[in-house]
């Protein structure tokens, strides 16, 4: 075997090309494993070699069926070591893949099929078959689908449609006939060639293709296995939708740069007991995944004898203390670091199995704010979770936290070789090789996106706080600004009311005004148990909302959000001087929050305006009637005296 | 469709069965074609689920005749049917509710290993590549029927959906040629109906397999089967294609309980 070949450096002999990529795994560490299945029970793994071998046979049986360099390939379907195969095999031609989101329904695939003017489509099963066959007449360009399993598709007769082993087959007699076919196409690869058309999901509009190059890619890959030392023996579990840029980067583009392994789960189903299994030492999942876990955690200690729990709440005790400082390698009291090595050994780490988590050397979180009790629970457990910061059009390779400087609120300093900086209105700019080239026949929406000097407009607001670390605070579109001038991004102090367990809405006001205030909704199940405990009579959710005691409560909860913003020069001035609890609870179905239950903020400051008008004209109390529809369709009235109550604010740098 | 319906595999003519005075079943005949889905359907207490115990066997009718592959019968042995290929699931579900998933199917498996109990216990040479083997047939009836990701839980800890799915399993292990489906949907809701009805027309469809099933959802009945048999108080009302038996106008009657 030969040499190592990942340098750290950067040198022009390395690959720039995912084809070329491979071959040089294939060369290198062919017998090492590349890809593993878990099929019929048991996990089949295929080395380098025989990847390289299959994304050859697969390239030649596309070539076969007319696939040319610059045509688009559709891919549809779960985590299949094939359907990757597949990425590989289009690019090798000079295609692009076009991977699509599996769970979209047909109509919803039209739009992207017919955009990319894809040719050829290879997905998984016959379900996809099935969507593709529904919306053929609207896709003229669509000319052969491919599917992988061929269960269920015995008697699909259509002359278009093949199954991916015949396909291959046709591909190997193609590959022995001309030997150097692919090693040609390969050598006409360039690194600024389009490497994948990832589409975003378009929130906002139509959706967007965003075009990456192989360069794009393999640099926002190479950042991450720089910072966080990423190594040819690991292991991640790949789960998450192929369609979607984080998978790109972790499953496809960072393990054909470092050469790990990457394992695709049985089913949706099982992926907690294949992670169990393989003990990834690369995780990434929402923070809703980490929440879910936790629960379960917490909810099995409970089931527990009582040795057991109590073993579990003194250890815990101590990770708390200690546990994310002895991650972070900082020193601890002799005591202490005693204590957390002995609950390594008896607590924290059987419970890093059970979760599938004692290889893990790194886990990332994005897409969402996390809680900072859900963070330091992994980090002090020993799980080194990390949250990034990127979207498609940057290769999900903006900002990443580099070890033992974590924070639960910033998403770190950015990645080598990329360039981050504020607007004045308080965007985000970005610059680095990882950005787009362009948006797939969009030539307007590049223009409008990546301004004269080569940055990139996120459309998200954020600043850098004392260490450069970044902080993401909302989207640019929703900031607003004090009468006072200073910037109010209302979300970034919803999500940080919200944390606390009492608080389980929060609207706050601001704009154009001269100080913030809030509404708060309480959480009747943590709230009611609170005031039980503490031997609190009410009679429902309106009266426990106007205690005083819960006013308190949540008075302290605020003031604590205050102290932390007093810390943050940015954010000092929007500390929340005022607030009221709302005597009922906001709901979708009186259109105070979405369907997916995010607040309408202007929808309820219109709603409730005479409560607004008297949190900033310093009453101490507001009578309200409110309608409220029931879930059967009636109608109701509820109707209170609402206190408003003053806060402690805190001098700028305090605290 | 592709699938062949081929000859009568199993025709039962004139089967009485009484237990002391009470008529179950009175002078029934009808039968059942390979690779077809065959519905007996009829209100409580037709003598639907006594059908099927006559025809594997758990119950022996008084009269009549059992012509099964050629071979004529006077009756069924339990042991004989399963040996011949005909395998079952229950209307309450019979599964060892403190076995895994694995172990319940390995179990259905049963009839077809060689090996001693002796070599068996040591698991060594034969018994063990008996195992495996088993292991992988059992696997892909996993996969088959989408149940991975509870291959190791114990059945009793399962929802009552996927223990129904379970014993379909169980059932399919024994690679039958003839399932016999005592009320596979019932107590499902609506989708979890539709994923059996799919798994059902799957193993019709794929492996071939003759399916005798009873039902009382009238719109999967007839949806899913090729020809129905209709009972009433013991007796047969009426039988044919799912449309044929829909306008019979003895079987309105005995379902709504009115002339129309």
């Amino acid at each position: 075997m030969v040499a190592a070949p990942e340098a750290p450096a950067m040198g022009a002999s390395l690959p720039d090309t995912f084809p070329r990529l491979l071959l040089q795994h294939a060369r290198v560490r062919g017998d090492r494993p590349a890809m593993r299945e878990k099929d019929l029970g048991i996990w089949q793994s295929w080395n380098w070699a025989q990847v390289a071998d299959e994304v050859a046979a697969m390239a030649c049986g596309l070539a076969e069926l007319g696939f040319k360099r610059g045509d688009r390939l559709a891919i549809i379907g779960d985590n299949r070591p094939r359907l990757y195969w597949a990425m590989c095999a289009a690019q090798t031609l000079g295609g692009i893949p076009v991977p699509l989101y599996q769970d979209a329904v047909a109509q919803e695939m039209v739009f992207v099929l017919q955009d990319a003017d894809i040719k050829i489509a290879i997905v998984e099963d016959q379900e996809q078959v099935d969507k593709l066959l529904e919306v053929r007449d609207q896709c003229p360009a669509l000319q052969h689908i491919l599917y992988d399993e061929p269960r269920g598709l015995r008697h699909y007769t259509q002359t278009f449609l093949h199954g991916l082993d015949e396909v291959l087959a046709m591909g190997r007699i193609h590959n022995k006939n001309q030997p150097d076919f692919i090693d040609q196409e390969i050598a006409l690869g360039k690194t600024d060639d389009v490497s994948v058309i990832l589409y975003t999901s378009g929130t906002t509009g139509k959706p967007k293709g965003v075009c990456q190059s192989h360069h794009a890619f393999i640099a926002a890959a190479r950042g991450g296995i720089e910072v966080d030392r990423l190594v040819a023996d690991g292991n991640i579990l790949s789960y998450l939708p192929m369609a979607w840029v984080g998978d790109h980067l972790f499953s496809y583009a960072q393990a054909m740069v470092a050469g790990f392994t990457v394992n695709c789960p049985e089913s949706g189903e099982t992926v907690m007991i294949d992670m169990r299994e393989i003990g990834p030492s690369y995780y990434f999942a929402p923070p809703r995944v980490f929440e879910n876990l936790l629960t379960q955690v917490m909810i099995r200690m409970e089931d527990a004898g009582h040795i057991k729990r109590s073993m579990f709440h003194f250890f815990m005790a101590v990770a708390k203390r200690c546990g994310a400082e002895i991650l972070d390698g900082k020193p601890v009291g002799f005591k202490d670091g005693l204590l957390y090595a002995l609950g390594n050994l008896l607590v924290f780490g059987p419970l890093r199995n059970v979760l599938g988590m004692s290889r893990i050397r790194v886990a990332y979180t994005a897409g969402a704010a996390i809680g900072p009790d859900l963070f330091k629970f992994y980090r002090s457990i020993g799980v080194n979770l990390k949250q990034f910061y990127g979207q498609t059009e940057t290769c999900a390779a903006v900002c990443l936290q580099p070890d033992s400087q974590i924070k639960f609120d910033s998403v770190g300093p950015p990645m080598p070789n990329v360039e981050v900086k504020i607007a004045a209105s308080g965007e985000i700019l970005v610059n680095g090789p990882m950005l787009l080239k362009e948006y797939y026949k969009r030539p307007d929406a590049t223009a409008e996106s990546i301004d004269a000097d080569g940055y990139f407009h996120t459309g998200d607001a954020g600043f850098f706080d004392n260490d450069g670390h970044l902080k993401i605070i909302d989207r640019a579109k929703d900031v607003g600004k004090l009468a006072g001038g200073a910037m109010f991004a209302p979300n970034y102090l919803e999500n940080k009311l919200k944390f606390f367990p009492h608080i389980k809405e929060a609207v706050c006001f601001g704009h154009d005004r001269d100080m913030v205030c809030a509404f708060i909704n309480i959480d009747i199940g943590a709230v009611g148990n609170w005031a039980e405990r503490r031997g609190i009579a009410y009679a429902g959710y309106t009266d426990l909302t106007a205690k005083p005691e819960v006013y308190s409560l949540i008075q302290e909860c605020i003031e604590q959000v205050n102290a932390d913003l007093a810390a943050d020069a940015m954010v000092a001035d929007t500390q929340v001087h005022r607030f009221l609890i709302l005597h009922k609870e906001l709901d979708p179905d009186d259109d105070e929050l979405t369907r997916t239950r995010k607040v309408r903020r202007g929808f309820v400051a219109e709603k409730y305006a005479v409560l607004v008008e008297a949190l900033y004209t310093g009453k101490t109390s507001q009578f309200i009637e409110t309608l409220v529809r029931f879930e059967d369709g009636r109608t109701g009235n509820v109707s209170a005296d609402l206190q408003i109550r003053e806060l402690k604010t805190f001098a700028k740098g305090a605290a | 469709m592709a699938r062949q319906i081929g000859d009568v595999i199993l025709d039962l003519k004139n089967i009485s069965l009484r237990f002391g005075g009470v008529k179950a079943l009175t002078d029934i005949s009808f039968d059942v074609r390979e690779h077809e889905i065959r519905a007996i359907i009829g209100p409580n207490g037709a003598g639907k689920s006594s059908m099927l115990n006559v025809i594997n066997g758990v119950y022996r009718p008084q009269e009549g005749e059992i012509i099964f592959r050629g071979e004529h019968r006077h009756d069924m042995d339990t042991h004989m049917a399963a040996a011949a290929g005909i395998a079952r699931t229950f209307q309450n579900i019979a599964l060892f509710k403190g076995m895994t998933v694995i172990d319940n199917l390995m179990a259905g498996r049963n009839l077809k290993m060689k090996c001693n109990f002796i070599q068996h216990a040591l698991w060594w040479g034969p018994a063990k590549r008996e195992e495996l083997a088993h292991r992988a047939k059992v696997e892909s009836v996993i996969d088959f029927l989408e149940i991975e990701h509870i291959r190791k839980t114990p059945v009793g800890r399962l929802p009552y959906g996927l223990q129904k799915r379970v014993e379909l399993a169980r059932a399919l292990a024994a690679e039958p040629e003839i399932l016999l489906l005592d009320e596979p949907m019932a107590g499902m809701n609506v989708e979890e109906k539709q994923d059996m009805c799919r798994f059902i027309l799957d193993v019709n469809d794929q492996m071939g397999t003759t399916i005798v099933l009873i039902e009382h959802d009238m719109g999967v009945v007839m949806d899913i089967s090729d020809r129905v048999v209709v009972l009433d108080y013991g007796k047969k009302i009426g039988d044919g294609v799912p449309d044929e038996v829909k306008n019979n106008p003895d079987v309105i009657t005995a379902y709504l309980g009115a002339q129309h």
